[in-house]
C-alpha cells in the first residue's frame, strides 16, 4: 500500500446541523484499488461524511485533498468532475422515467443534437446483464421492486466511470445472492484501480470485502486499521461500545398453541400461486427466498394491499380482508420493506408519522396531540430512536433511525399478528439486538410474528419455523434444527422440492 | 471548505418566514392603506372588504382541503355560477306554491347546498373511481358548469323573483351585533375549517395523502374516500357561497363568478398551503383572500396608480408567495 496510491484524503472534517454537531474532526484516506469500509451505529455520521465527500453537503470545517491537491466540492457535479460518485442510502431515482433514462440521467449520450437512445439502451442492457438482473432498460422505475431499484442505482453509478466510488449501504436491500454479484463488480473495479468507500451494517460482508476499516462512534473516528486486524465481534464492540456477540435472544419455548392465522389456496395474480401456511400464537415464522420470490407480494395480498384471492382464517374464523383497514380491525399489521416509498411521510415530523396508522387511538372527536406526544416519547424510548430534536423532519433522520420510527409506527397499534418485511434493513447491530429481543418478547406475550427477511442469519437466529419461497410458490418448510443456511438456499434456488420446471 | 454548515437555523428562519410571510404582507398592506387614505381603517371600509372577500374566502377554505390532499379544483367558479342559477330557478319556481317568504328561501338554500355537494361529488367520483387527473376532470367540469348556466339563462340573465329578493337581501346586507352576516358565515366556515384541518382525522389524513399517497395507503387510510370527501366539501362550500351571492346580486348569468377558481387557488397558495399537497393552512388562506381583496381596495382609495393594475399586483404577490414556498421546499 504505497503512499502514491492515495487518491482522496479528507482531513479533520466536522459538520454541524445548526447547534447539533454530527461529525468531529474525522480523517479518512482512500487508496486506489482498495476498499475502505466505514462502519458505525445508526446516526454515527456515515452518510453525512459520504455526502460531504460527494459534494451534496458542505462540511463545517476541514479539508479534502484529491491527488494531493486541495479541492472545494461545491456540489455533486464538481465532485463528479473529480471522479467521485456516491450511491445514496435512500434511492434517488426518477420514478416515472425508464431504467435507461435513469441510468444515464445527466450523462445522456448524444448523437449530434439528439439523444442516442440506441447507444444508451445497449449500454444499459449490458450493464444490467453484468449485474445479473432481469430488469429491462425500457421498464419504468416505479414498477421495480426495492432490490431492483438498488441494482439500478448501482448501474447508474457504474456508467459514471468513477475513480472514487462511495456506496452507502448498497446491500441493505439485497439478498446474499445479489450481494455476491455486487461484490464481483467491486473486485472488478478494484482491479481497475478504483478507490471504494463502503458502508454496511452487515459486518461479515465488511470483513469479507474490505481492505481497511474506519469505525465511527457518535460522529468521531474511534479506530482505523486493516480489515484483517478486526474480527466481526471486535468491529461490533467498537461500533456500539459494548459487547454484542449474543445477537439473538434464546428462542422462546414454543409449544403447539392455537392457530392465529391460516392461509390456504392463496393467489396474488402475477406473483404468487397456491400459497398455504399456518401461523400459531406465540410463533415467529420466517419467510425466506430470493428477491422476486413473491414474499412481499404474498404478505401485501394477505393484508389487503393487493388484489388477491384465497382463504384466510384469523383465530379460526374465516375472514374477508379487502383493505388494510379490514386487516387492522382483525389485529393484523404489516411493516413495509419500502420505508421511504410506502412507510414514512419523510417531509413531516416524527409525531404525525408515528401515529398515522394508529390515529384512531388518539381521536375522540378531535386528535389528542398530547397523547400523541406521549406515544412518541414512548416510541423514542422503546426503540431507541436518536433524533437531533423532536421537530426534525423525518428525511433528516439517519436511515436506521427512520427504520426504527417505522417499527414504532407499526407496533403502536399493538397488533396480535404482525408481519414485518425486512424489519432490520439498515439498522445497526446494537439496535438489531434490541429489535430481536422485542420481537421475541412479543412472541412470548402470545403474539404471532411473520418475519420476511433476506438476511439469512436473522431468519435462522430468530424464527421457530421457516417457509421458503421461490418464483411465487412455497417450496418448503423448515423447523428446529433443520433451519440451516444450506437447507434454505437449496429450497430458495430450487435444487430440492422442485415441483415446477 | 469554509462553507457554513448552519443549515438548521437557516431552514428554521425560512419556515418561520413562511409562517410570518402572509401576515407580514397583510400588515404592510394595512399600513400602506392607512397612510394613503384616512377612511381605510374605518369600520365600514374594513367590514366591506371582508364581506366582499367572503365569497371567494368560503370557497378557498374548501380549496385548501382539496389542494392539501394533492388535488385541484378548477371548476369552483363555474360551479358557483351554476349553483346560484339553480337556486334562482328553484326559488322562483317555488314562489307560486310556497310564497315569497322564508320557506321558499330555506328550501332554495338547502337545494343550493345539495346541488353544490353533488357537483363536488361528481368531480370527486371522476378523480377517485375514474382515476383521472384532477386537473383534467375539473377543467372538464369547468366547461360543463359554465355551459349549463349559460344554457339555463338562455344566454341572458336569471333574475331572482322580486318578492323574494326583499326578504332574502338581509342575508347579505344584514348584520348581527353590528357584524355583517357574510363575515359571520365566513368566520364560522374558516374556524371550522381550521379545526377540521388541524385537529381531526380527516384533516390529518388529507395532509398525509397529499404528502405521499402510498404511505397513506399503507397506513390503512381510505385514500379514495378522503379524496372524494374533499371535493364534496368543496362543493358544499360553493353552495354556502352561492347562498350569500344570490341575495347580494339577485341574478346569475354566464359571466357570474368568472375566474374565481384562480382567485381561490391564489389565496390558498399565498396563505402557505403547498400546491403539490401535503401541507395546508386554513388561516393562511383567509389571510390570502383578504390580501387579494385589500389590493383592489387600496388601489381604489388612492389616485397615483391606476386601479386597472389590480391584477398585476395580485399576480406579483402570488409569484412572491410561491418563491418563498419553493425556497422552503429545497432547504
Ligand atoms: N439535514 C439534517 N438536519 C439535521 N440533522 C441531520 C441532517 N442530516 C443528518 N442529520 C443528523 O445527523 C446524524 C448523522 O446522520 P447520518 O445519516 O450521517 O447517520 P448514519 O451514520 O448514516 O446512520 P445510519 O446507519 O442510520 O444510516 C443523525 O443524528 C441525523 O439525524
Ligand atoms: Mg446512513
Amino acid at each position: 500500500m504505497d503512499a502514491d496510491s492515495l487518491v482522496l484524503s479528507a482531513q479533520s472534517i466536522s459538520k454541524s446541523f445548526g447547534p447539533v454537531q454530527v461529525l468531529f474532526d474525522v480523517d479518512l484516506n482512500l487508496r486506489s484499488g482498495s476498499v475502505h469500509a466505514l462502519i458505525g451505529e445508526n446516526g454515527a455520521g456515515k452518510s453525512t461524511l459520504m455526502k460531504i465527500l460527494g459534494g451534496y453537503q458542505p462540511a463545517s470545517s476541514g479539508s479534502i485533498l484529491i491527488d494531493g491537491m486541495q479541492v472545494r466540492l461545491a456540489d455533486s457535479a464538481t465532485a463528479e468532475a473529480n471522479g467521485i460518485v456516491l450511491i445514496h442510502q435512500e434511492f434517488n431515482l426518477a420514478e416515472q422515467l425508464t431504467v435507461e433514462a435513469n441510468i444515464f440521467l445527466g450523462r445522456e449520450l448524444h448523437n449530434g443534437p439528439f439523444l442516442d437512445w440506441r447507444g444508451m439502451r445497449a449500454r444499459a442492457r449490458t450493464l444490467l446483464r453484468e449485474l445479473e438482473t432481469d430488469i429491462e432498460p425500457q421498464q419504468r422505475v416505479r414498477e421495480l421492486s426495492v432490490p431492483q431499484k438498488q441494482m439500478v442505482e448501482i448501474a447508474k453509478a457504474l456508467v459514471r466511470d468513477a475513480r472514487i466510488l462511495m456506496m452507502d449501504e448498497p446491500t441493505a436491500a439485497l439478498t446474499s445472492k445479489e450481494s455476491q454479484v455486487l461484490f464481483k463488480q467491486i473486485e472488478k473495479l478494484k482491479a481497475q484501480g478504483v478507490a471504494i468507500l463502503y458502508t454496511s451494517h452487515k459486518l461479515e460482508e465488511v470483513k469479507a470485502i474490505a481492505d481497511n476499516v474506519t469505525i465511527l462512534r457518535d460522529g468521531a473516528k474511534v479506530i482505523e486499521g486493516p480489515a484483517s486486524e478486526f474480527t466481526v465481534d471486535q468491529m461490533a464492540t467498537q461500533m456500539v461500545g459494548r459487547d454484542v456477540s449474543d445477537l439473538f435472544p434464546q428462542k422462546s419455548a414454543h409449544e403447539d398453541s392455537a392457530e392465529a392465522l391460516s392461509v390456504t389456496g392463496f393467489n396474488v395474480p402475477g406473483y404468487v400461486e397456491g400459497a398455504e401456511f399456518h401461523l400459531r400464537r406465540g410463533e415467529i415464522l420466517g419467510f425466506a427466498g430470493l428477491v422476486g420470490a413473491g414474499r412481499t407480494e404474498l404478505m401485501e395480498g394477505i393484508v389487503g394491499l393487493r388484489h388477491a384471492s384465497g382463504h384466510i382464517e384469523v383465530g379460526g374464523k374465516a375472514v374477508d380482508i379487502r383493505s388494510l383497514k379490514d386487516a387492522s380491525h382483525l389485529g393484523l399489521a404489516y411493516l413495509t420493506e419500502d420505508r421511504k416509498g410506502h412507510g414514512l411521510l419523510v417531509d413531516k415530523q416524527m409525531r404525525p408519522n408515528v401515529t398515522l396508522l394508529g390515529l384512531d387511538r388518539f381521536v375522540n372527536l378531535f386528535i389528542d396531540e398530547r397523547a400523541e406526544d406521549r406515544a412518541l416519547d414512548k416510541s423514542i424510548e422503546e426503540f431507541d430512536i436518536r433524533a437531533p430534536n423532536r421537530q426534525v423532519k423525518v428525511s433528516n433522520l439517519s436511515g436506521g433511525n427512520q427504520q426504527k420510527l417505522l417499527l414504532a409506527k407499526t407496533m403502536l397499534v399493538e397488533p396480535d399478528i404482525v408481519i414485518v418485511d425486512e424489519p432490520t434493513r439498515g439498522i445497526d447491530i446494537g439496535t438489531k439486538q434490541q429489535i430481536y429481543e422485542f420481537i421475541n418478547a412479543l412472541a412470548q406475550a402470545g403474539k404471532s410474528i411473520i418475519v420476511v427477511s433476506s438476511e439469512m442469519a436473522e431468519v435462522i437466529g430468530l424464527c421457530h419455523r421457516v417457509v421458503v419461497m421461490r418464483a411465487g410458490r412455497l417450496t418448503g418448510e423448515l423447523t428446529g434444527r433443520d433451519i440451516t443456511e444450506e437447507n434454505i438456499v437449496r429450497l430458495a434456488v430450487g435444487i430440492e422440492g422442485d415441483k415446477v420446471a | 471548505m469554509s462553507a457554513d454548515g448552519a443549515d438548521k437555523p437557516r431552514s428554521g428562519f425560512r419556515i418561520s418566514y413562511s409562517v410570518l410571510g402572509p401576515l407580514l404582507a397583510l400588515a404592510l398592506l394595512i399600513v400602506l392603506g392607512a397612510s394613503l387614505n384616512g377612511n381605510f381603517l374605518s369600520y365600514t371600509n374594513i367590514a366591506n372588504v371582508v364581506a366582499r372577500a367572503s365569497f371567494i374566502g368560503i370557497i378557498a377554505v374548501g380549496a385548501t382541503f382539496v389542494i392539501t390532499s394533492g388535488g385541484l379544483d378548477l371548476s369552483v367558479g363555474s360551479m358557483a355560477a351554476f349553483v346560484a342559477g339553480m337556486m334562482i330557478i328553484i326559488i322562483n319556481g317555488l314562489v307560486p306554491s310556497l310564497g315569497g317568504g322564508w320557506p321558499t328561501i330555506v328550501v332554495g338554500i338547502l337545494a343550493g347546498l345539495a346541488i353544490g355537494s353533488l357537483g363536488g361529488a361528481f368531480n370527486g367520483l371522476l378523480v377517485t373511481a375514474g382515476r383521472i387527473e384532477p386537473f383534467i376532470v375539473t377543467l372538464g367540469s369547468l366547461g360543463i358548469f359554465r355551459a349549463l348556466i349559460t344554457f339555463l339563462a338562455n344566454g341572458g340573465t336569471l333574475n331572482l323573483d322580486f318578492t323574494v329578493s326583499g326578504v332574502y337581501e338581509p342575508v347579505y346586507t344584514g348584520d348581527i351585533l353590528g357584524v355583517p352576516v357574510p363575515i359571520i358565515v365566513f368566520a364560522v366556515v374558516a374556524i371550522a375549517g381550521e379545526i377540521i384541518m388541524r385537529r381531526t382525522r380527516f384533516g390529518r389524513h388529507a395532509a398525509a395523502i397529499g404528502s405521499n399517497e402510498q404511505v397513506a395507503r399503507y397506513s390503512a387510510i381510505k385514500v379514495d374516500r378522503v379524496r372524494f370527501l374533499t371535493y364534496v366539501l368543496q362543493g358544499f362550500l360553493i353552495g354556502v357561497a352561492a347562498a350569500l351571492y344570490v341575495p347580494k346580486f339577485g341574478s346569475a348569468n354566464s359571466s357570474t363568478a368568472v375566474l374565481w377558481e384562480l382567485q381561490a387557488i391564489a389565496a390558498v397558495i399565498i396563505g402557505g398551503t403547498m400546491l403539490k399537497g401535503g401541507f395546508g393552512r386554513i388561516w393562511g388562506t383567509v389571510v390570502g383572500v383578504i390580501i387579494l381583496e385589500l389590493i383592489g381596495n387600496i388601489l381604489n382609495l388612492q389616485n397615483l396608480i391606476s386601479p386597472y393594475l389590480n391584477q398585476a399586483f395580485q399576480g406579483a404577490i402570488i409569484i412572491i408567495a410561491v418563491l418563498l414556498q419553493r425556497s422552503r421546499r429545497t432547504s
